[in-house]
């Protein structure tokens, strides 16, 4: 599989960024000509990982949020957001529906609906060093648009 | 995002317009339970046909909503909800909580 562009953004943890992270996601993966259902389970997941950053990694404070988009030759995009925060001692328990400790604003359903969404979802983790999302989706072909 | 209100008797009806994620949803959250705590009504529908974008942030605002009605023994109802966000709430099991309407059950009623 090649790669056939990329793009990568660093912006402040800050939650307004939300929206401008997803938009931006999707303004580039426009290239691969997704369809409007594509491209909202894409900017859907990328405000799951884009808020996890904001609420989880830096809580008391302000940190870099990294988003990376990759697009490939088959049609299909990676998407990575990682941040320098504080990290998740258990991933596999993280993942777990329904699993949180965000209290009542929260309900622990971010990785489940990134997982469902997309095709692909890696999630590696150090407590105290950080956290990287790394997502994979194919978007379809359609005949007669290229 | 904003919220427009509409109060009929004893059904209030709230109009959430716009992106509805983390960003949003402390304020949503607070003019729902404003709006509601000054109706004091016997059922809340939200119409979710306005809502252009929604994460996982909307679950709990869904779920705060259902509570401040359960308070005053009302019931809170959910109508032209996008299938995305449908799914969302679905797989948080709202469903199980609150009544929940899709823009094609809506148009089914009608036709
Ligand atoms: N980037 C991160 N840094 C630190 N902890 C994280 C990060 N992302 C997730 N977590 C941890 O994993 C848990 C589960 O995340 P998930 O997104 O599934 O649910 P949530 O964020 O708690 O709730 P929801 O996404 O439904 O609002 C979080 O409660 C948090 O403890
Ligand atoms: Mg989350």
């Amino acid at each position: 599989m090649k790669e056939r562009n990329s793009v990568k953004f660093e912006f402040l943890s800050r939650s307004a960024n939300e929206g401008f992270a997803r938009a931006a996601v999707a303004v580039f993966i426009a290239q691969l000509d997704p369809t409007l259902e594509e491209l909202g389970d894409v900017k859907t997941a990328v405000s799951e990982a884009v808020t996890n950053c904001v609420v989880h990694a830096y809580p008391e404070t302000l940190g870099k949020i990294a988003v990376r988009v990759r697009l490939f030759d088959d049609n299909s995009a990676e998407i990575t957001v990682r941040d320098w925060g504080v990290g998740i001692a258990d991933v596999e328990e993280a993942r777990a529906p329904m699993y949180t400790t965000g209290g009542d604003d929260r309900s622990g359903m971010g990785f489940t609906i990134m997982e469902s969404f997309m095709d692909k979802l890696r999630v590696k983790s150090t407590a105290g060093r950080g956290t990287t999302v790394t997502m994979r989706r194919r978007i379809s072909v359609r005949a007669g648009v290229r | 995002m904003k919220t427009q209100t509409e109060l009929s008797g004893s059904r209030l009806t709230l109009f959430p317009q716009g992106e509805l994620d983390h960003h949003a949803a402390a304020s949503v959250v607070g003019e729902i339970e404003r709006s509601i705590d000054s109706a004091l009504p016997r059922e809340c529908v939200i119409d979710m046909s306005g809502v252009t974008f929604m994460d996982s942030s909307g679950i709990a605002v869904v779920l705060k909503a259902h509570r401040r009605m359960s308070e005053l023994s009302g019931k809170l109802r959910l109508v032209r909800v996008p299938e995305r966000c449908r799914r969302i709430l679905a797989a948080a099991g709202v469903e199980r909580l609150v009544e929940i309407e899709t823009r094609e059950t809506v148009h089914n009623e009608r036709t």
